[in-house]
């Protein structure tokens, strides 16, 4: 990275440094305006939505209700005593299972097959590079398109996997893969590895030839095993590339909303915390609700990435340097 | 020897699964697309029949049948109007991010000020929190200055992830130049806008480019904003179109023009990807953003 003109103590600062200080908020107030309009207004707004009973249709007609959204107790008249609350709801907590289940396996299966075929593209052989352009398909696919041609392929009469799968003998009978409790969530995940695992193979790649090859050369000369060499040298070495891309694509599968939607919609096998937020403020108009889903959604991410920063300590803003 | 040969096979059969796996999805969407009627509903591995039935019912699906007069009065209905709706939006939504980063990123790349670090970590975190979060805040904008079920609307909205996307890439880019070329346009008495305009953006073209092209993915594909903020055919974009073509009854759905559609909006998006493959994947590299 290269060193921007510095200005080593304030009292000492040139006319010139001052303007150029001076220009320089001149030129962020447009993004941060723009930034504080359609990102923090909103947020604030939705935070706020989530402590009122507003429904949908009457968004400013809501009153103030505390935590109420979130969790409340209330005591009949017979004595008993009811829980409500997003808090308590089996549904929520159902999404909740559904997403983070989503994301861990998603993200992990990616990495691995992603480390796999970036080792795979590292090497050199003929056709390399349409290879790479091949895997750059999948990625380029918009998400609603994908989860529409993998229904069509993984439609239970006329599917081309059910064929393939009985004609293989994996199967004895043709399955509602989208629609069966059981595998509705596999076909989600199956769909997104394939549209995912080029993003991961491509960052990893980067910093898979950012390696120097004398290293390997050295390695080589010395006897080492080439599964020691990926652990004890090759792993290393590229570890802030892939904790880089290991958050950004866990942040992107804990939101998840369009591809689960359109490839398994109403399957509550699937139904992730956006899904299920979403269907809350516009199928049953109870925005206020929605919003403590959706607050809950935000707060959860918060924490995991401050934790993961934590313990990973990873700096997101080296991932540029690389 | 004999097992350099077997190595050799078993990367060459690693490297084949990969490109099946990845190509083979398209590939059937293309080939059910040229079905026609019945056919559709036999599998075939190899291309059967060539019709161009499923793109002629696209066209005129969700509308009517258009005339020339229609085209020529811009009274565009149906899928066609959709493909409009998608490309003016985006177009509109990358060029109004990129007019706000080139000179936010100068700041952020080039100078150094107090609390650049956390501005830059409040921009990226703006890039990863979720769309839902701030759905409802939206929402109440959206209505209150009547934009609902206009373009405006995701126009507005799509801000929200391209301006933090392009600010982040373009700072990232911006740091690479060298500061000699600034410098000495600072001893010419340059100034700021100056140095941008006539010394940073003749450099910054193909970063611009690649920038742009991965904010329009974003734009192109986004499908959260554009189901919740649009109500008519008239208003959607295609990937909400695509979601929403059903067949005259529920359990007939029409997998053809799907598929058809489907290859519309894709062979575009292949076609950039494909030829500016390698600036993207600097840009993706930059970014560290999922497109």
């Amino acid at each position: 990275m290269s060193q921007t003109a510095a200005a080593p103590s304030r009292a000492g600062m040139s006319d010139l440094s001052r303007g150029r200080l001076r220009s320089a908020w001149m030129f962020l107030i447009p993004m941060c305006l723009a930034l504080l309009i359609v990102a923090g207004w909103p947020l604030a707004r939705s935070i706020w939505f989530s402590l009122t009973d507003a429904e949908t249709n009457h968004i400013n007609e809501g009153n103030f209700i505390g935590l109420q959204n979130y969790f409340t107790v209330l005591t009949m008249d017979s004595g008993k005593t009811i829980y409500s609350g997003v808090l308590v709801s089996g549904e929520w907590w159902n999404a909740v299972w559904n997403t983070v289940r989503f994301a861990v396996i998603s993200v992990t299966l990616e990495t691995i097959l992603g480390m796999a075929v970036a080792l795979a593209l590292n090497a050199n052989f003929p056709g390399r590079g349409l290879v790479r352009a091949a895997i750059l398909v999948p990625w380029a696919i918009p998400t609603i398109v994908s989860a529409k041609m993998w229904a069509w392929m993984l439609n239970d009469q006329f599917g081309i996997i059910n064929d393939a799968f009985l004609r293989l003998g994996f199967i004895d009978h043709k399955i509602a893969f989208t629609a069966t409790d059981a595998t509705s969530m596999w076909a989600v995940l199956a769909v997104d590895i394939w549209k995912t695992t080029p993003f991961m193979a491509l960052l990893i790649l980067a910093g898979l030839q950012l390696v120097p090859g004398d290293i390997y050369e050295a390695a080589q000369i010395d006897g080492i095993h080439p599964i020691k060499v990926f652990w004890k040298l090759t792993l290393p070495l590229v570890r802030p590339a892939i904790m880089v891309a290991v958050i950004f694509r866990f942040m992107d599968a804990m939101r998840i909303f369009d591809l689960v939607y359109v490839l398994t919609p109403n399957s509550s096998a699937t139904k992730t915390m956006s899904v299920i937020a979403r269907e809350n403020m516009f199928d049953f108009n109870k925005i206020g609700y929605g919003s403590a889903m959706s607050t809950l959604l935000f707060l959860i991410l918060l924490g995991s990435i401050i934790l993961y920063l934590w313990l990973g300590k990873v700096n997101l803003s080296g991932g540029g340097e690389r | 020897m004999g097992s350099s040969i077997l190595k050799k096979g078993g990367f060459y059969l690693f490297i084949a699964i990969i490109v099946f796996y990845a190509v083979f999805p398209f590939y059937y969407a293309i080939i059910t697309s040229f079905k026609s009627g019945t056919q559709i509903f036999e599998v075939t591995y190899l291309p059967h029949g060539f019709s161009l039935q499923n793109y002629y019912d696209v066209f005129t699906s969700g509308g009517r049948a258009m005339t020339w007069a229609d085209v020529l009065s811009l009274d565009i209905t149906g899928f066609p109007r959709n493909f409009i709706n998608s490309v003016i939006i985006s177009t509109l939504v990358v060029c109004l991010a990129l007019l706000m980063a080139v000179t936010a990123a100068y700041a952020l790349s080039r100078v150094r000020f107090r609390g650049r670090g956390l501005l830059l970590m409040m921009i990226l975190s703006v890039s990863m929190f979720p769309q839902v979060a701030v759905l409802a805040g939206l929402f109440e904008i959206i209505r209150f200055f009547h934009l609902f079920n206009t373009m405006y609307a995701l126009i507005f909205s799509y801000t929200i992830f391209t301006l933090p996307f392009t600010v982040w890439v373009l700072t990232t880019f911006m740091r690479e130049l060298p500061i000699e070329i600034e410098e000495a346009a600072i001893i010419d008495g340059a100034s700021p806008w100056v140095i941008i305009t006539k010394v940073f953006l003749p450099l910054l073209w193909p970063a611009l480019v690649t920038t742009g092209l991965l904010a329009f993915i974003g734009a192109w594909n986004e499908f959260l904003y554009a189901l919740t903020f649009t109500l008519d055919n008239a208003h959607r974009t295609v990937p909400v179109a695509i979601s929403q073509l059903t067949g005259s009854s529920d359990k007939e759905i029409p997998w053809g023009p799907i598929m058809a559609a489907s290859v519309i909006v894709t062979l575009p998006l292949i076609a950039l990807v494909l030829i500016f493959q390698r600036k993207i994947i600097a840009g993706l590299t930059a970014g560290g953003v999922k497109g």
